[in-house]
């Protein structure tokens, strides 16, 4: 196991050689650059060729290339442009706040998708099937930002119900260690404001968790309709075993292992999807942090995040895969 | 026996402990009524019994620095109007400057020597007394910048008002200073330089404390040779002589000030102030509805009715901005004052600010809005005439008219202009009525559209505008028309050669009549068309009954107004 886990993570980093040459060399190709960004209607081009001189811009690309590189092994992902602050510490005060977001939208997706994925299947062809069809579909075709902002106007502004924006009330005065604003609460004993964050996160975790509900949804269906007519599972029946240790043992968990694999892929594209989510509830994470870096071209930002998330598939991907011989053997003997 | 025993004592315990506990619920409910009481006698003298004197403002993004000589943007200056005050401050509802940390000055006839009378008895926040030194200490630290503190993204004011640093005097415009006194400072500039004073009341040139921005390192940046970070100092220990302290600033999210108790003036009603970072137009629009915010900046004129239908404050300010339809002069048919001339004509302005400005604008008939200095009453101004249009047209050699590229950029809001697809497609259409075909070229901001328009001289007709800085005329006709650039294509020696002279003139009143000449100069050369001063507002929670609006967005809180 331990030689699996290292040889997958060596040929990691080949890959994310590759990765920052094309990244860099894309970055930079972009039009116009961090200084017309920086300097709006002030710039001039006297002031924007000095800006570029000052940062460095102007000196020949494999030059600024080997930089970045000799700082990045260094553990210096550099200070981001339009903030002034290093890019890992950026990451550090807001990753947090994604995944937390993420985690909330994943229990949604996962807690609500694979039950009713389940029950679908289970009533085949019945309302509850069709219904499940139909919600699911739904679900995948709805923007995000639209979705989220109906949410926020229905649950925040209408009916008051829960906080429209943030992470935590500003009149709640929080001690923050760890960032996971939640576990901070908890942690501290300030239940109030654990209770505070948690209300926070609930309009925001629906609204990301929607799309990967309904591909859930969608996939356990599938996939308990292929297992529960699968030979063994008759063959189990046939033995007189309990319908429930036939459900349990026999159908869902062989039916989870393509369930698995979505979910591991969603993963990623939740990180994405709270670009969409983070910007309508105003909510500080890494998603509202990189849709800043892009229009204001802020490069040191933009490289480390993208490398920051091929470790980040990697690992998912990682994880997913080892996750495998946890629900099958067979994968273990292979 | 024992069992008993202990269930007895059990009982005891208990019994004592309610005793304990209705003792101390009495005596805290009598303490509770005298503090009440108090309070109440105190709050009833001052009529702010039920006011909750926290104060919660959206802003639109982070503060890009807490040290305001390191900043240029809107929403650090926004911060720091409350941390800090300069010597010069500005009249409340205009642009001209007025006392503040200087009571007095008095300019030497040749312009070039100033002495600052300082108000005494004020102290910076970390207890550092505000005097002379302190002043000179500022000055000193500007004048003194090196390497990327030079850069215009990081020292942007300093850099373009007083042009030179230590290490290159020829240009510099400021000389030195000295302390003549402990409440008397005098500055000394290089070369005359009219908007001196006017120019100290930009937060920018703030006074700050000389012990914190040396125990934090304040000009300590660049953290790596190729991006610059901020200083400890800029990062969180700005330390001014306003009305607020800085408290706490968690990046992305909310910034937290509180009222210095020793403020030497009137405090007012607000006793913490929280900016919060809410980044999307329509998301500050929803707090302020949910009750999450008492305020926003920069409100979208489709939205003003609907806050005010619902009982929201919306108080605009007097604009300060100006937008412009520019004109391309390398474009062959733009080279020709007849056809420029016509574009003029062709543009109704009033239609265009009711149709698609905000409340409160203006139509503009020169570059700078009334307030400023060298504002002509008197300016040459082309009515809305289509026929003349058209007769100027056929005059110029294009009877059947011509057809054109449009620039114009997209999804974005300026403070000039909130909607600039509407302001496209309401010139298109006027200018189509007279003959003139747009091709339209939408791009966005930044950095497409600005590149394009301002770096390269592929572009046609095209919007944009500009928001003044503080009452200095060079600030926008300068800036626009001093010298040739790529975004009118048009080389004017003349004019130059008069913005020149105005801007080297030190003498107030000679310098306002320079640049009225400057502007019917610009009037009759006619390189772009000024159409309107848009006016923007804010929106306010209805407990907010007053906000000091300022044209340059000269804003403390202390001088907000709360009902409850």
């Amino acid at each position: 196991m331990l030689r699996v886990i290292g040889k997958r993570i060596a040929l990691l980093i080949p890959t994310l050689f590759g990765l920052s040459i094309l990244l860099f060399l894309w970055v930079r190709s972009l039009p116009g650059g961090p200084a017309t960004a920086l300097l709006g209607e002030k710039a001039t081009p006297e002031a924007v060729a000095r800006v570029n001189e000052l940062y460095g811009f102007d000196r020949p690309l494999p030059v600024q290339y080997l930089t970045y590189m000799g700082r990045l092994l260094r553990g210096d992902f550099g200070v981001s442009i339009n903030t002034g602050r290093p890019v890992l510490e950026e990451f550090a005060t807001r990753f947090p706040a994604t995944m937390e977001l993420t985690i909330v939208a994943l229990i949604f997706a996962i807690g609500i998708g694979i039950p009713l994925g389940y029950l679908a299947a289970r009533h085949y062809g019945r309302i509850l099937d069709h219904g499940s069809v139909v919600l699911s579909l739904i679900g995948i075709t709805v923007p995000v930002f639209f979705l989220a902002f109906i949410l926020k106007y229905l649950f925040a502004i209408q009916w008051s119900l829960l906080p429209p924006d943030g992470r935590q009330n500003p009149r709640i005065d929080a001690t923050h260690y760890t960032q996971f604003y939640v576990l901070d609460g908890v942690l501290t004993g300030e239940y109030d404001a654990a209770w505070d964050a948690l209300q926070h996160l609930i309009l925001p975790g629906i609204a990301l968790g929607t799309i990967p509900l309904a591909i859930i949804v969608r996939i356990t269906r599938a996939s308990v309709l292929e297992v529960q007519n699968a030979d063994y599972v008759r063959t189990a029946r046939a033995k007189g075993l309990m319908e429930r240790t036939i459900r349990g043992s026999f159908i869902l968990r062989n039916a989870m292992l393509p369930v698995v694999t979505t979910i591991g892929l969603q993963l990623g594209l939740l990180i994405s999807g709270a670009v969409l989510t983070e910007t309508v509830f105003a909510f500080n994470g890494i998603g509202r942090f990189l849709r800043d870096a892009i229009f204001g071209l802020d490069y040191p930002v933009l490289q480390g995040f993208i490398i920051f998330i091929a470790i980040l598939y990697a690992l998912i991907n990682l994880i997913v895969d080892l996750s495998y011989s946890v629900i099958d053997p067979r994968v273990r003997v292979q | 026996m024992s069992n008993r025993g202990t269930a007895v004592q059990g009982a005891g315990s208990v019994r004592k402990r309610a005793a304990l506990t209705a003792g101390m619920s009495i005596a805290a409910l009598l303490l509770s009524g005298c503090v009440q009481s108090e309070r109440e006698e105190n709050t009833g003298a001052e009529g702010e019994s039920t006011v909750d004197s926290s104060f919660v403002f959206a802003a639109s993004s982070d503060p890009k620095s807490l040290d305001p000589a390191f900043a240029s943007d809107g929403e650090s200056f926004r911060v720091s109007r409350q941390i800090f005050e300069g010597l010069v401050g500005v009249e409340p509802g205009t642009a001209n400057p007025a006392p503040l940390l200087a009571e007095s000055w008095e300019t030497s006839e040749d312009g070039l020597s100033t002495v600052f009378q300082l108000k005494e008895g004020v102290t910076f926040h970390d207890g550092t007394p505000f005097d002379a030194e302190a002043v000179c200490y500022n000055f000193d630290r500007w004048y003194n910048w090196t390497g990327i503190q030079q850069a215009e993204t990081v020292s942007y004011y300093y850099n373009s008002l007083f042009r030179g640093f230590a290490d290159s005097p020829e240009d510099a415009v400021y000389e030195s200073c000295e302390a003549s006194g402990d409440n008397e400072a005098t500055i000394n500039l290089a070369q005359p330089f009219a908007g001196f004073i006017a120019a100290l009341s930009l937060p920018a040139f703030a006074m700050q404390s000389p012990t914190a921005l040396e125990e934090f390192s304040a000009d300590e940046i660049g953290g790596t040779e190729d991006t610059p970070s901020l200083s400890e100092y800029a990062l969180g220990n700005p330390v001014g002589t306003g009305p607020f302290t800085f408290d706490s600033w968690s990046v992305g999210e909310q910034l937290q000030l509180s009222a210095y108790p020793d403020y030497w003036g009137e405090q007012g009603q607000i006793s913490d102030v929280t900016f919060r970072i809410i980044d999307d137009p329509q998301a500050r629009r929803q707090a302020l509805e949910a009750g999450t915010i008492d305020g926003y900046d920069l409100v979208a004129p489709a939205d003003t009715q609907s806050l005010k239908d619902a009982g929201y404050n919306i108080v605009p300010r007097d604009p300060f901005t100006i937008l412009y339809l520019g004109m391309n002069q390398q474009i062959p048919e733009l080279q020709d004052p007849l056809v420029r001339e016509a574009i003029a004509h062709a543009i109704d302005k009033e239609a265009l600010v009711s149709q698609t400005l905000p409340e409160g604008t203006e139509v503009a008939s020169q570059f700078i809005p009334p307030v400023v200095d060298g504002y002509n009453e008197d300016v040459t101004t082309y009515d809305f005439d289509p026929e003349r249009a058209r007769e100027l047209l056929t005059e110029a050699g294009y009877p059947d008219g011509f057809e054109i590229t449009f620039n114009y950029p997209t999804n974005v809001s300026r403070p000039y202009m909130p909607t600039p697809e509407q302001v496209f497609t309401n010139l298109q259409a006027q200018l189509s009525d007279v003959g003139i075909r747009v091709n339209p070229a939408p791009a966005a901001w930044s950095p497409d559209y600005l590149n394009q328009v301002q770096g390269t001289a592929d572009h046609g007709l095209h919007l944009l505008g500009w928001t003044g800085d503080y009452n200095d005329t060079d600030n926008f006709i300068g800036v626009f028309f001093g010298r040739e650039k790529p975004e009118f294509g048009f080389d004017n020696p003349e004019l130059f050669a008069a913005l020149d002279e105005a801007r080297g003139t030190s003498d107030r009143g000679e310098q306002t009549e320079l640049y009225k000449d400057i502007n019917e100069q610009i009037a009759e050369f006619n390189p772009a068309i000024p159409l309107a001063h848009p006016a923007p507002s804010l929106a306010f929670a209805p407990r907010v009954t007053s906000y000091p609006a300022s044209p340059v967005s000269d804003e403390v809180f202390s001088e907000i107004e709360l009902s409850e």
